[in-house]
């Protein structure tokens, strides 16, 4: 294997860390809130940090491949999906810290009901994130499509528990501040799932050389 | 409408060096006004493609053409036994790896073309040497000294003079074989820059190894492999999204 096959490697390795770091995030700060555990919300929030800094890194190491390997075809667009792709998971990691702390807060008063579909989005939402990488640890971008099709299902329950807490704000106005708050967190999570979609777009590009944004497959 | 946008074109062309099946079946379109490079490994055939279009093989016994190298709008097939190689030479000319000027003045290599097509005066003379060499981008260089001898230029000067005696014949097409293989950075940028701005003149075609090269200066991209025609296509397909696995493997520096 070549010198730049190494690093190509070892920019994927990097991608697939930052992107389990996210997951993890995105997991804990729904299981802080389902189980309103503050600690494990508060340590998310902490996390973040190395997210961030494996973002820079990432960044730093594809413009020094850009400069110094001069890529082509398929490297050159998996490098800069590369540095596309960072971008959304950095924003996703953030979106779990946003998570935990509307967590930290909901979970100062008493609960204003059982969470069902919030923890259903956030399945679905770290389905797509793995699928997604794995889509472009293998190069797939069959699997890619799959991911982008499982959005619609994040959209409509981020639409259900919106009416739903709505009906609860009518009822009582003493619900607003919490009800706002879960509102909140479905909205966090709807973009996740956008991130996920960005970045399966991304991968399509990667391995077709087709971009796919900004229409309907 | 093909004579519109093609200045020349290769259909089922094959070469043969004596018993040796250089080009096989190639066919490739010459887009006027516009810079076609051809790249792939030593040995795959470009510079023997490249040399078709000028009938420089027509210098050895036992080598043989077949097939056909149209040129247009004049629908002649310029390696036909028919064509006289002296007469396609004056309308398809080549500049070649080392800058190789004759041993004579600067003004000298650059009329020697006009001279040779018959052109005796000296004041018709004297306005293609200015506009080929200020068309080489060399004119402010040399100005004051049109009559010294070529060999005090620098190399890169050398090269770009070799252009301006190509441009003194108004060919039709300009071949390349690896013009910046024997230049330094600051030279090889020159004549980079320059073969962009010849396209709004005349046709270009470029051997390089160089891949940065072709990637920068070409609008078609050729990659052969054992004289055949592997892909070719656009030049930022080519470097963005090749259509076959073959390409990809070479411009990527895995194989070749």
């Amino acid at each position: 294997m070549s010198i730049f096959d190494e690093e190509l490697k070892g920019l994927k390795e990097k991608i697939l860390r930052m992107g389990l770091l996210v997951e993890s995030a995105i997991r804990d700060s729904i299981k802080s809130l389902v189980e309103r555990d503050s600690e494990l919300a508060k340590e998310v929030i902490k996390r973040d940090h190395d997210i961030n800094a494996l973002d820079v890194e990432i960044d730093e190491e594809c413009i020094r491949l850009i400069a110094l390997r001069q890529p082509k075809a398929g490297d050159l667009r998996f490098i800069t999906t590369a540095m596309k792709i960072t971008t959304d998971l950095e924003r996703m990691g953030d979106l779990a810290e946003d998570i935990s702390e509307r967590a930290i807060e909901l979970n100062e008063e008493p609960p204003l009901k059982p969470y069902i579909d919030i923890p259903r989005m956030a399945d679905i939402a770290q389905g797509m994130l793995r699928d997604v990488l794995d889509a472009l640890i293998k190069g797939n971008s069959k699997l890619a499509t799959d991911v982008i099709k499982r959005d619609d299902e994040v959209d409509r329950l981020n639409l259900q528990v919106f009416n739903e807490l709505l009906f609860f704000m009518i009822q009582d106005p003493t619900n607003v501040s919490r009800a706002t708050r879960i509102t909140y967190i479905s909205k966090y999570l709807e973009r996740i799932a956008d991130h996920a979609t960005n970045i399966a777009e991304m991968v399509i590009y990667m391995v077709e050389g087709k971009i796919v944004r900004h229409v309907t497959i | 409408m093909v004579e519109q946008t093609l200045k020349a074109e290769a259909k089922n062309l094959n070469f043969y060096y004596g018993d040796v099946h250089a080009l096989k079946n190639i066919n490739i379109p010459i887009k006027r006004r516009k810079v076609t490079a051809l790249i792939g490994p030593s040995g795959c055939g470009k510079t023997t493609f490249l040399r078709c279009f000028n009938r420089m093989h027509d210098l050895y016994p036992h080598n043989r053409y077949e097939g056909e190298i149209t040129l247009y709008p004049d629908n002649v097939n310029i390696i036909s036994r028919d064509v006289d190689p002296i007469e396609i030479r004056m309308w398809i000319s080549m500049v070649f790896q080392k800058p190789n000027p004759f041993p004579k003045s600067i003004y000298e290599n650059v009329a020697y073309g006009p001279r040779v097509r018959g052109i005796k005066k000296k004041q018709i003379i004297d306005e293609r040497v200015e506009k080929s060499l200020r068309g080489a981008a060399l004119w402010d260089e040399v100005k004051d000294r049109l009559h010294n001898l070529a060999f005090d230029l620098s190399g890169g000067q050398q090269q770009r003079l070799c252009i301006a005696r190509s441009l003194a014949t108004e060919p039709r097409i300009l071949l390349f074989d690896e013009p910046t293989s024997a230049l330094d950075p600051t030279a090889t940028s020159k004549i980079e820059e320059l073969i962009v701005e010849l396209k709004n003149e005349v046709t270009i075609l470029i051997v390089t190894h160089n891949m940065q090269q072709a990637a920068r200066v070409s609008d078609d991209t050729a990659f052969m492999y054992l004289g055949e025609l592997v892909e070719f296509d656009r030049t930022d397909k080519i470097f963005t999204n090749p259509s076959n696995g073959l390409t990809e493997e070479y411009i990527t520096g895995r194989f070749g």
